[in-house]
């Protein structure tokens, strides 16, 4: 084996390696959110997103229909704003569609789930789901029962 | 009676005697690094017999790793309904453990046996004292560029072990068993964390490669120089690197993570 061969090796084997580094580091922070050329984007107020993270899935009867791209605070309303990615392919929300942030399973991640309204008009690239539905935060659905509870037994 | 205590003394003596001279061979290396490093085509080409050699190995057992993890994990998580965690357990277990310790024991069946028996046969016919009597120090022209390699080698191939087990379980978990693929890569962001996991992944991947040279490198200087003590050298060099990983392992694993 001559010289070249080792030193090509030894280059592509550090390359990889350095690759790899990096890959494991950005699979901590950030990959990049990769939104497909192919979808239009929703936004949605929520009062408290719970554990909703970018890149969440968003569903609609069950069915993934597109991700959460961003989420941020309005600090004039008081409420998150999540900035949802749709693909084109579903473009017939009526505009009276609501938002819910919902837990698959017990342990599971928050997603958004749509539900459609009966509105003639469709909801179209930039606009802005009117109707949401908060995720449940535990402590004040515990909170919320104790307080019914002896309210209920005086 | 007195035999077998003769026989224990001598055991226990030897033993710290091989102690010894194993950790008086680590200074003689340290000694001579700073020659090594002002040539660096010597480092160059341990590099493609230590590294780009034990590559294959290490790509086809991390993906196969990943795989089975991706596999494994599926089916205990879906139970709880909790298969979108399935990212984060697979590369929290490689980044974590499996990525340097897996690294580490398939690095000294690969490429620790294979220094050891080079440098014993160099022992063996005698090309060590050769270079002795041409006032070339075999430490520093043969073993340190070894012993760097190494060091630098299995970071690196720990590295690429949990990357590309961690694409393995991408396959099987989301390719196949249909996690989403959103919260696979999420979640894992979202748990895996820089400092706390990477950084100490790859900490311990740097103690294992100066642990795995440095054993295969005494075992062949140290080897009895004839064709049965170099076959026990190479033997003991894959034994000892594989016993001290794993102690070493539960070591630094309650150092880093045992709070």
């Amino acid at each position: 084996m001559n010289n070249r061969t080792v030193e090509i090796g030894v280059g592509l084997f550090v390359a990889l390696g350095i690759a790899s580094l990096f890959m494991l580091a950005m699979q901590v922070s950030n990959l990049g959110t990769v939104t497909s050329s192919d979808s239009y984007m929703l936004k949605a107020g929520f009062e408290n997103i719970g554990g909703l993270k970018v890149r969440s899935p968003v569903t609609i009867s069950g069915v993934r229909v597109g991700r959460v791209s961003a989420i941020d605070y309005d600090d004039k309303a008081f409420e998150a704003v999540v900035t949802m990615s749709i693909y084109s392919k579903y473009d017939g929300f009526p505009e009276d569609t609501s938002a819910s942030i919902f837990t698959a399973g017990l342990l599971g991640e928050q997603y958004i789930a749509l539900e459609p309204g009966g509105s003639m008009e469709n909801l179209a690239d930039g606009d802005r789901v009117q109707l949401t539905q908060s995720a449940l935060v535990m402590e004040q659905v515990i909170g919320q029962f104790l307080y019914s509870a002896t309210a209920g037994g005086e | 009676m007195l035999d077998m205590l003769q026989k224990l003394g001598k055991a226990t003596l030897g033993f710290f005697e091989r102690l010894g001279r194993g950790h008086l061979f680590l200074l003689q290396i340290f000694a001579t690094i700073p020659g090594v490093l002002i040539r660096p085509r010597l480092i160059l080409t341990q590099l493609y017999s230590v590294g780009v050699l034990t590559l294959p190995i290490i790509l086809v057992s991390g993906l196969f790793v990943g795989m089975v993890m991706g596999l494994q994990g599926y089916n205990t998580l879906v139970d709880f309904g909790a298969e979108d965690s399935l990212g984060v357990m697979v590369a929290l277990s490689l980044v974590r453990e499996l990525g340097p310790v897996v690294a580490a024991l398939l690095f000294a069946g690969r490429a620790g046996s294979a220094l050891t028996a080079e440098i014993g046969l160099m022992k063996a016919t005698e090309q060590l004292s050769g270079m002795e009597m041409m006032a070339v120090d075999p430490v520093q022209r043969v073993v340190a560029p070894r012993f760097l390699a190494s060091f630098i080698t299995l970071p690196l191939l720990a590295a690429i072990f949990s990357s590309i087990g961690i694409y393995g379980g991408y396959i099987v978990g989301v390719e196949l068993l249909g996690v989403d693929d959103g919260a696979f890569w999420a979640q894992m962001q979202d748990k895996v964390d820089l400092r706390g996991d990477v950084y100490n992944g790859i900490i311990k991947s740097v103690v294992f490669g100066f642990v795995a040279g440095w054993i295969a490198l005494y075992e062949g200087y140290d080897a009895v120089p004839t064709a049965a003590g170099v076959s026990r050298a190479t033997t003991r060099t894959v034994v000892h690197t594989s016993l001290v990983v794993l102690g070493l392992d539960f070591v630094l694993t309650a150092l880093m993570f045992g709070d």
